[in-house]
């Protein structure tokens, strides 16, 4: 193995539990979620931050898991699309995407509504304008943008519980 | 080709001190690492040469945003968030506000900061054709002392820069001087959100009885680092503006402006934009 190479241990929250986890320092968190804690709801789609496929919630921030290195993750406070729904009762964003036919293949749709509920965290009501914001780092190759879209706009109108 | 990545190293330095001083004991070794919205994407691809990297994302004397009657002064770790979301930035600094709002979507904005965009010294950026509108001023800070630099002295060519392998920069200063001024920001994309852009144009000016007294202009994307289009500000000064001056702002802007052909546009493209986006300038400052 070349210089360098050895595995630092990271102690983290992911979805309310801690962990503790094995892995290089600059190894992608998406990996290691995925990887290592098997949360494979957390998809990889371009690799470079542009598609928000793979996004969670680092310290409730929206961000990028491809594009943060596992030594990062170091005391941080990570959820997941697994830690999402609350036990059986799903959260009024995905409620909505059930209800709304807001997913079609689904590759986008973990980080859609990790971007939504984040949203929603945020701006309780938001307008059409936050919400396309608030989307706008999302890519869907099926482009059912506006079913995604009209099921954010549903979850607001109806929300079962605070997201 | 990615990576191999159990060849790469981090570290998370303590504080300030500790950071400058692993850049000072090896400089050049120790790559500062903040929200990696740029230098993850390279990593991955292969085209990174560092192989260790000084992880600065929690070091608190590089955050915060400063307000004194003269001067905002913000933390070089201040995020695209923090910097769109800050009030009185987005009041005063309303260009610096909006180019944080059109950079990536919101999982770079909450990662990618100010300090990063400059250090990256991407052409393309979106904050230092605003920066340069406002006449900031860079603190970087080594294990040995601090200096100030004007931002506009700071590139000094293709992703050239004067910044030392034992630097880090600090803080970006902006002067409170721009009260009453016009503003102008317009990138323009592929597409709206998230794209890179192929012009983005930055502007302010001051209006005295219908001409204008001062102007600064800022572009990036059309030259091999952002661009303080002087030459065409000279021409504009003085001026009212309109028609009259329209077309010799516009041919000095395409003398100042050096574009390229690349995969998101052509040198031709670029030109004929930067003067559309200066003919709106001036309509705006007319209107």
């Amino acid at each position: 193995m070349p210089d360098g190479a050895h595995t630092i241990r990271v102690e983290c929250r992911v979805n309310g539990q801690p962990v503790t986890l094995e892995a290089f320092p600059m190894s992608r968190l998406l990996d290691v979620l995925r990887e290592q804690l098997r949360l494979t709801g957390t998809k990889e789609g371009c690799g470079e931050g542009e598609c928000g496929a793979c996004s969670i919630e680092l310290d409730g921030a929206l961000v990028n898991s491809c594009l943060i290195p596992a030594a990062q993750a170091e005391g941080a406070n990570i959820r997941t699309i697994e830690g999402i729904a609350d036990g059986a009762h799903l959260h009024a964003i995905q409620a909505a995407f059930l209800r709304h036919g807001g997913s079609q293949c689904g590759i986008c749709t973990p980080g859609m509504i990790l971007a939504a509920a984040n949203l929603l965290a945020r701006y309780p009501q938001p307008t059409e304008a936050q919400i396309r914001e608030g989307l706008a780092g999302n890519l869907c190759r099926c482009t059912g943008y506006t079913k995604i879209f009209e099921s954010v706009v549903a979850a607001c109108r109806h929300a079962e519980r605070p997201a | 080709m990615r990576s191999f990545i159990p060849a790469y190293e981090m570290k998370t330095p303590r504080d300030l001190a500790a950071a400058l001083d692993s850049l000072a004991r090896d400089p050049g070794a120790w790559k500062p690492f903040a929200g990696g919205t740029d230098l993850m994407v390279l990593l991955e691809a292969g085209k990174l040469a560092h192989r260790k990297f000084l992880n600065i994302w929690n070091v608190r004397e590089l955050r915060g945003i400063d307000v004194t009657p003269s001067h905002v002064t913000i933390g070089s770790l201040a995020t695209y968030t923090h910097v769109r979301s800050n009030e009185m930035l987005s009041r005063e600094f309303p260009l610096l506000g909006r180019a944080a709002a059109e950079t990536g979507g919101m999982a770079t904005q909450n990662r990618g900061t100010l300090g990063g965009n400059i250090a990256n010294a991407s052409p393309a950026a979106d904050s230092p054709p605003a920066l340069l509108v406002y006449d900031a001023e860079l603190e970087l800070v080594s294990a040995t002392g601090s200096r100030w630099l004007p931002y506009r002295n700071f590139h000094t060519g293709y992703k050239k820069m004067d910044l030392r392998p034992d630097e880090l920069i600090r803080a970006i200063r902006l002067p409170q001087a721009t009260g009453g001024w016009k503003h102008y920001y317009r990138k323009v994309g592929t597409r709206r959100a998230q794209a890179i852009s192929k012009v983005c144009f930055a502007a302010a000016a001051r209006i005295e009885g219908g001409r204008i007294a001062d102007v600064r202009i800022a572009l990036g994307s059309v030259a091999p680092t952002v661009l303080r289009a002087v030459e065409t500000e000279r021409l504009l000064r003085g001026e009212k503006p309109g028609p009259s001056v329209l077309s010799a702002a516009e041919a000095g802007l395409a003398g100042e402006v050096a574009p390229i052909d690349d995969m998101r546009s052509t040198a031709r493209y670029r030109r004929r934009v930067a003067q559309n986006l200066l003919a709106e300038f001036l309509e705006v400052l007319a209107a």
